[in-house]
């Protein structure tokens, strides 16, 4: 009861952090049908941008300061790069940002090095909420789901309650009849780049220091938000939303279990000769298992349904 | 023989809540020429696009020289003997225009997807398109690549890609849309000339095309056939021209030519 | 004319098959000669890329799967030699390669080709995380981290071969990339090497041509696959050991940089990529550390100026050629040439120098780190001005060269 519920919580803060993600990556691929291969990059920089301020002016200011500078690599970006790479089309952009993937980790490399950099969490929140049982929950975790929420109850009204998410609500089904509207599409693009972007750059501030900060950050956690965006549905918020909450609870209960077949069958009261050719494959353990369920779940799910759970575009 | 080269039996199609096309009852008879007109939104490339499995019927049934051809697959459709042209122009545009029209025929030869035999090799293949290419006049276009000729070349090798296969069956979607005065005489007699023999069923916009063209002409006005018959009947229709002009028209008031 | 075509096709590839005989007595070091041997492996394998981006218009982030599970294979074929158990020549190991990237082609290409674009490039994402985070389970075949080591001399010398030196490798990768290269352009020229031309352009037009493009898709995908595992029973032999990170992602995205770099419009586009990024693999590793941020950077550069490539860049300028012309192109390409590389070498400064010390921590001297500002900014600015001279003289020569195109 105890392994489940800590667990369950523990997926619950990953969940939330994959869909700070994969919102910002739905958004940018609603709006532009760019596939950001970038994204996770952004994540990565927005570490390693609080923990650079950080060091400076504390974690407070960098939890502002960091999504910030992010956001504005992203318009810098898009308006001197993808833009310019609109015109030869889809395949261009998503190899355009697979480039940019590989040169941002490169220059991360250079300036902070390959080892994993000391970014902390802070003091003032560096203790256990509560005793669940015998575990300790931190608060950090916590914390890290009261922002989740937050950033995404205001993302959530801008979209619906204000001009400038009208717009892009528009823009995200039909952007030529918005730019015939007069609106300057072109700029709403930019913004939305950057905002996904600063998104990432938010979450990565948040996890960066809770799980680790270093130059492989972006690719660990990179391929998983595509199985989220995937599973969710290109295009679709709440797709997103329930997708990184499913694959958040996958691979935090799948890490944690230690169950194999061989163990399922000596609980219904069947034994499996050590010997037998069998026993090898039989038992390999969920846990070890679990690198592959999310890209296993996101395979049948673009055979069956393409369109994800919720998704309105499939490409 | 008056065999049915086509047949439409009650067709429907919604998308969403809306019904595209009502109930739409078409007999095509082999060796004619059938233009199908009606007003903008009529439903007349949805029919199209039915008949040639682009997309599903929501409804009823067309069968192609008796057999049916329901929501079949396009590539089935086609290897039964229909083609058809678009009203979008749609060719390949990084092949040049002899090879636009090598690949139209290489099913209808029966190659298949072979990879063990030379294309350079296969003379009925190259017979074949040369037949095309002069027939569609556009030889002194033959290693351009499709995408960089003129509006009216690519309009004309539109057509050359539909027939190039010899389907007996050619659906024609507002080939003249876009043309010049001169562009369309030329089109017009390219199509009289490719159609020989065969059924045609031609949407079309432009009048003078269809009186021209059309051995019998169908009338689709929201999603169903009000009249079909010749162009004189079509003409003398008080349907039609109330669907065309209102229902103020005089009583020999005619249909536009 | 179509003899006229064979006869010059002919020697073509005569030449090009006196090239691979000739190459390791030019370059005869040691080094030299696995650079060579690596480059033919990676030849195949950007050409069977090539089948499936250039030709069929599928692009795939996880090709490096056929290659590594050839790879695999083909390690295990060899033990089984080793061992006894099988009586196969090496020489004929790359068959093996190959037959198992078909049949893995057949099976992973029926499902991940039923849809084009977006979907299949995000589906052969996932298989190929799926099959890298596999490789780490089943260790029997995979090896584990350590990967499979096996022994190339194995089953003995035939004919007094033993594939023990690496000359003898050396001529191996060549039979054997030439034999592809026939192979793969000779596919092109086959009604299946076209449809999947005319399924690339359009495959709803492909369609009402009565193909189904699918199928075409799938058939086109096995044979990438045969051949990407040729590629890697040939990686197999060279390096004797192979492990899960050949099947890995870092590994497609390699593929998929020298495909865009040499150019995926030509059929030989590709095989400059794969030349140039292994010679910049190898050779610059040894100078900077930051070879890959410059890889990054030329793709970069490359998407965003000439996304057709290296191969669109010269075959551009084959009309000039042929219209006497390339002389009036050589002062702004002077031009831009001097500027550019002082740009380069601003920018290859910079980056060296933050390489060799980290930025926040103490920098050598600061006049260097000025000097490297200056350059790339002067040189930039004047570079501007010379691209800017040579969109010029281009315009000024088009209607010259309409004729000759």
């Amino acid at each position: 009861m105890e392994f489940f519920l800590i667990t369950l919580l523990n997926s619950l803060s990953y969940g939330l952090l994959l869909f700070m993600l994969s919102s910002g990556l739905t958004l940018i691929f609603s709006m532009m049908g760019v596939l950001n291969f970038a994204h996770a990059s952004f994540y990565m920089l927005g570490a390693y941008f609080a923990y650079q301020t950080g060091l400076v002016v504390g974690f407070w200011p960098a939890l502002f300061l960091a999504p910030l500078l992010v956001g504005i690599v992203g318009a810098v970006t898009e308006r001197y790069g993808l833009r310019k790479v609109h015109q030869f089309g889809h395949v261009a952009e998503l190899l355009f940002t697979f480039g940019l993937a590989y040169v941002i980790e490169e220059i991360v490399h250079i300036i902070w090095g390959r080892a994993p950099v000391d970014y902390r969490i802070p003091e003032s929140l560096d203790f256990t909420l509560f005793t669940l049982y015998n575990t300790q929950y931190p608060a950090y975790r916590a914390f890290m789901m009261i922002v989740s929420v937050g950033m995404l109850i205001s993302l959530f009204l801008v979209l619906t309650k204000t001009r400038i998410g009208m717009i892009v609500q528009a823009s995200l089904t039909h952007p030529h009849m918005v730019q015939a509207l007069g609106h300057n599409v072109p700029r709403v693009f930019m913004l939305v780049f950057a905002g996904g972007c600063a998104l990432a750059g938010l979450a990565g501030v948040l996890g960066g220091n809770l799980f680790i900060t270093e130059p492989g950050m972006a690719f660990a956690v990179g391929s998983i938000v595509f199985v989220v965006v995937v599973l969710g549905g290109m295009g679709s918020l709440v797709g997103a939303f329930i997708a990184s909450l499913l694959i958040g609870a996958i691979q935090t209960f799948s890490v944690a279990l230690d169950l194999s077949f061989i163990d399922l069958m000596t609980a219904l009261g069947v034994t499996i000769d050590p010997d037998s050719g069998w026993y090898g494959g039989l038992s390999i353990t969920i846990s070890q298992t679990a690198p592959v369920l999310p890209y296993l779940l996101m395979v049948l799910m673009l055979i069956v349904r393409p369109r994800g759970l919720m998704g309105t575009r499939e490409s | 023989m008056n065999q049915q080269a086509l047949v439409l039996q009650d067709v429907r199609k919604r998308f969403g809540q809306t019904d595209i096309i009502n109930g739409v009852n078409l007999e095509i008879v082999a060796g004619e020429r059938h233009a199908l007109i009606g007003p903008n939104g009529a439903g007349k490339s949805t029919t199209f696009n039915l008949i040639s499995g682009r997309f599903p019927v929501s409804a009823g049934s067309i069968s192609l020289n008796g057999s049916d051809i329901t929501n079949k697959e396009p590539q089935v459709i086609n290897r039964l003997g229909l083609s058809r042209s678009f009203q979008i122009t749609n060719i390949f545009p990084k092949l040049s225009v002899f090879e636009n029209l090598r690949c139209s025929v290489l099913w209808a030869l029966g190659y298949r997807y072979s990879f063990f035999r030379r294309m350079s090799a296969l003379n009925d293949v190259r017979e074949s398109a040369e037949k095309t290419l002069t027939m569609i006049g556009l030889e002194n276009r033959r290693e351009k690549m499709a995408g960089e000729l003129t509006y009216a070349e690519q309009r004309a090798l539109e057509i050359g890609i539909t027939i190039a296969s010899g389907a007996n069956v050619i659906l024609l979607d507002e080939p003249t849309a876009g043309m010049s005065r001169s562009e369309t005489d030329a089109a017009v007699a390219l199509i009289h000339r490719v159609t020989e023999g065969k059924t045609l069923l031609m949407v079309e916009h432009d009048m003078g095309v269809v009186f021209n063209i059309a051995d019998r002409i169908s009338v689709l006005v929201y999603g169903q056939v009000i009249a079909t018959g010749t162009p004189n009947e079509i003409r003398m229709n008080k349907k039609v021209q109330e669907a065309y002009l209102g229902s103020e028209s005089d009583e020999d008031g005619e249909v536009p030519a | 004319m179509n003899d006229m075509f064979n006869k010059g096709r002919l020697v073509l590839w005569s030449f090009v098959a006196l090239i691979f005989v000739v190459l390791p007595f030019i370059f005869s070091g040691g080094f030299s000669l696995s650079m060579l041997s690596q480059m033919g492996i990676m030849i195949i394998f950007v050409l069977s890329y090539n089948m499936l981006l250039g030709q069929t218009g599928l692009l795939s982030f996880g090709h490096a799967v056929y290659f590594g599970l050839g790879a695999f294979m083909t390690a295990h074929a060899i033990n089984f030699v080793e061992a006894g158990t099988l009586g196969l020549p090496i020489s004929l190991m790359p068959l093996i390669g190959g037959l198992t990237g078909l049949c893995f082609g057949l099976l992973l290409g029926f499902v991940t080709t039923r849809r084009p674009g977006t979907p299949f490039a995000m589906i052969s994402l996932g298989i190929a995380e799926m099959v890298a985070a596999s490789a780490l389970m089943f260790t029997t075949f995979f090896g584990g981290e350590g990967g499979i080591v096996t022994n190339r001399t194995a089953g003995g010398a035939v004919w007094g071969v033993s594939y023990g030196p690496q000359i003898q490798v050396y001529y191996l990768i060549a039979v054997w990339c030439f034999l592809s290269m026939v192979l793969m352009f000779a596919i092109t020229r086959t009604p299946l090497g076209r449809i999947a031309n005319a399924v690339r352009d359009n495959p709803e037009r492909a369609q009402f041509v009565g193909y189904n493009p699918t199928r075409v898709r799938w058939l086109m995908m096995s044979l990438a696959g045969f051949f990407a595992g040729i590629g890697g029973a040939l990686a197999t032999i060279n390096y004797e050991i192979i492990t899960a990170e050949a099947l890995g992602l870092m590994a497609s995205g390699n593929v998929v940089l020298m495909a865009f770099i040499g150019g995926i419009g030509q059929f030989w586009g590709p095989m400059i990529g794969a030349v140039l990024v292994t010679l910049l693999q190898s050779a610059l590793s040894n100078f900077t550390q930051a070879w890959l941020l410059y890889f990054g950077l030329l793709f970069l550069l490359i998407i965003l100026y000439s996304p057709g490539g290296i191969s669109n860049l010269i075959s551009i300028h084959v009309p000039v050629w042929r219209a006497g012309l390339i002389k009036k192109l050589l002062p702004s390409y002077g031009y831009a040439l001097l500027t550019g590389f002082v740009t380069l070498l601003g920018v290859v400064g910079g980056i060296e120098m933050l390489y060799r010390g980290t930025l926040f921590g103490g920098i050598n001297d600061g006049t260097t780190w000025v000097i490297a500002a200056l350059l790339i900014c002067v040189g930039g600015f004047f570079l501007k001005r010379a691209i800017g001279s040579v969109r010029r003289v281009w315009e000024d020569m088009s209607p010259d060269l309409a004729r000759w195109v």
